[in-house]
């Protein structure tokens, strides 16, 4: 990005930029390779984390960095791998490659595009904590992050970067390469485990189930996102404080946005954290270059499906974690969509319920019930047979999976699924409300967006498998 | 029929090894199940239940929540087209119907003649290239009905046969268990266990 990009453009101020420490090798053709990523600086964290750095000192550079995890919830990485108490092994580190959150598409490429830097992260990570082995789980749908991930696996090992005594020294690991078989609460970090024990992926209960205490086989162990573990081989290398100066007060790094739905050039984008804000990523020539058909932005999603929607006067907000959360929503793992002015709300709303619906994995009777109620709820207005008191249905249901409908939610539930399926009701009915008694009232959407008909027979309006 | 043959036994085995209890390998197996044949068949699940020392209903249990295990054939193509959000607001559901008219079936039915099944899915993380498809967990962006006629065309054809194979075979690079496999976690789990 050149200052000619950025000095006709009217935000009122340059659009930040930095350094591309995660996207580095996305445009190289072999980035993906051994010989590609040794060739543009790989392994040499690694080398200089064991050779030079005592793991103490390694967990000190990532406390430095203040890096919040990348998985949706934000915390910071260093203060997790704190939680790990003493002395107690085996230990695991669980690596959440299970993308999965409507929007969300960053971690895929990651391991698509730069599968050793992935790799690199992770024995950095368990000589960090002491672990003495760590299991990659991949999303079942991803096959090419499989398929690069094995291929870079194998690389690493014959190269003497995993297995035993790495680099010559007397630290071993191994990673276990492993992938799902289709189930978005697997990305919830107690359900991961369950799963990778060979069980129904349904969260655990916590407490007593935090997994830094009693995680996989009931051992101590770090469940960290593919972008967090990412991250790694940069705050080796450069040091803690300068990752941390790369990002705004209190959101450090470069952290990478999917901006989806009605923009121009939709796309994954590699940002400063905390001080770029959502209209520079949505207006800015060298990202979305405006919204489709110069149109208004009717509402976003910040953060995924699960966040609470955005609208107009949220887009001067910095992407940045307690800027966002106190706006009532959150960054999640960085899935942006945007929605223009013709977006038929009601169907919008309905479609991420019919997601959460869909996916409840049963385990709590106010998720399993409640999303599904209200999913056909909305399903019978969108079909034209909504009724009078539906609205007020939909919030009584909504009440009993979060009570109160506050943000944070509130949860009657064991995980945070079923209060996710709130925030599109809680965002679309409050603001549009008029667009769900038009529904209501005549059947059909109101003028002035793009609507297609749907009837209960058809696939555009199946119900939930459920 | 279709139990492991000799050679996913070995394959199996070598699976079960990377992990510090073998009822983890209950998802890779039920995948090496599905490479073998297309589906998961009863019997699979009863030669996956000996190999990790568990019940057939334990392992059915699990195989039955995940969405990409099928239970039954379905076509040799698994048309996998988004419906979800961010493929919902630039024409999904439009892609849909028209992958079911051009196959003349319904989302989650199969043509007759066994080659092709289409699903109605969740996001598959594509979204900035939407609407996007998959089929057999492979690809394609921006998909338009135009170019979705000609990719089913071209399955029919086999001209495709070399980059999607056919449903159940994922990645197909597998990690080598290695001499340097150190194994440490799982001696590590012994102590433990044998306290």
């Amino acid at each position: 990005m050149s200052d000619n990009t950025t000095a006709n453009y009217s935000l009122g101020g340059q659009v930040p930029t930095g350094p591309k420490i995660l996207t580095s090798r996305w445009e190289s053709a072999d980035g993906h390779t051994y010989d590609g990523y040794v060739r543009t600086g790989g392994y040499t964290a690694l080398r200089k984390a064991l050779t030079t750095m005592s793991p103490a000192q390694v967990h000190d550079e990532v406390k430095a960095s203040e890096m919040q995890g990348r998985g949706g919830a934000g915390f910071p990485a260093g203060t997790k791998w704190g939680f790990l108490p003493a002395d107690v092994h085996p230990r695991y580190l669980v690596i959440n490659g299970d993308e999965s959150e409507p929007g969300t598409y960053k971690d895929r490429l990651l391991m698509e595009k730069d599968p050793h830097q992935l790799i690199e992260g992770i024995i950095i990570a368990c000589y960090a904590f002491g672990a003495a082995q760590a299991f990659l789980y991949v999303r079942g749908e991803m096959a090419l992050a499989q398929e690069r991930l094995a291929q870079a696996l194998n690389d690493a090992y014959a190269n003497n970067l995993v297995g035993k005594r790495i680099c010559g020294t007397d630290f071993s690991v191994d990673i276990t390469l492993t992938w799902g078989a289709g189930a978005y609460i697997v990305g919830e970090e107690t359900a991961l485990i369950e799963s990778l024990e060979g069980e129904r992926g349904m969260p655990r209960l916590k407490p007593p189930f935090f997994p830094a205490s009693k995680g996989l086989y009931m051992q101590p162990t770090i469940v960290n996102n593919v972008e967090t573990l990412s991250n790694l081989p940069y705050i080796v290398n450069q040091g803690g404080t300068s990752f941390k100066d790369l990002g705004g007060a209190t959101s450090s790094g470069m952290r990478i946005f999917a901006v989806s739905g009605h923009v121009n050039k939709p796309g994954v984008f590699e940002v400063p954290n905390g001080i770029t804000t959502f209209r520079m990523l949505f207006e800015a020539p060298e990202y979305c270059g405006g919204v489709r058909s110069d149109r208004k932005v009717k509402a976003f999603i910040p953060g995924g499906a699960s966040a609470m929607w955005f609208f107009d006067e949220h887009l001067d907000l910095p992407l940045d974690k307690p800027t966002v959360d106190q706006a009532g929503s959150m960054l999640g793992s960085g899935a942006i969509v945007v929605m223009d002015e013709t977006t038929d709300m009601v169907k919008a709303c309905w479609r991420v319920v019919r997601f959460f619906a869909r996916e409840s994995c049963g385990k709590c009777t106010p998720c399993r019930e409640g999303t599904t109620w209200l999913e056909r709820i909305l399903h019978r207005i969108l079909t034209g047979n909504g009724r009078r008191e539906d609205l007020d249905l939909l919030f009584e249901v909504s009440e009993s999976i979060s009570p109160g409908l506050a943000w944070p939610p509130r949860q009657t539930t064991i995980c945070p699924l079923g209060p996710s399926a709130v925030s599109p009701i809680a965002s679309a009915v409050n603001r549009f409300r008029h667009e769900f008694e038009h529904y209501i009232e005549h059947g059909r959407a109101i003028a002035g967006v793009e609507y297609v008909p749907m009837h209960a027979g058809s696939s555009h309006g199946a119900h939930a498998h459920v | 029929m279709s139990r492991f043959n000799d050679s996913n036994v070995t394959l199996a085995k070598e699976i079960i090894g990377r992990f510090p209890r073998p009822k983890s390998a209950v998802i890779p197996l039920l995948h090496l199940a599905q490479e073998q044949d297309g589906y998961v068949t009863r019997d699979a699940m009863s030669h996956i239940a000996e190999l990790v020392n568990v019940t057939t209903a334990e392992v059915y249990g699990t195989a039955t929540f995940y969405e990409m295990f099928k239970f039954e054939p379905i076509g040799k193509y698994c048309v996998n087209v988004c419906t979800n959000i961010a493929c919902q607001l630039v024409g999904g559901w439009e892609l849909l119907e028209h992958a079911e008219e051009k196959l003349g079936i319904k989302a989650g039915s199969t043509t007759e003649d066994g080659l092709f099944t289409i699903e109605d899915v969740e996001c598959i993380a594509a979204c900035t290239e939407a609407p996007a498809i998959q089929v057999n967990y492979r690809y394609r962006y921006k998909v338009t009905a135009e170019n979705l006629d000609q990719l089913i065309d071209d399955l029919r054809a086999g001209r495709l046969a070399d980059e999607i194979p056919p449903h159940g075979t994922l990645a197909r690079v597998r990690q080598r268990t290695t001499d340097t496999w150190a194994n440490t976690g799982i001696e590590a789990q012994a102590k433990v266990d044998a306290r």
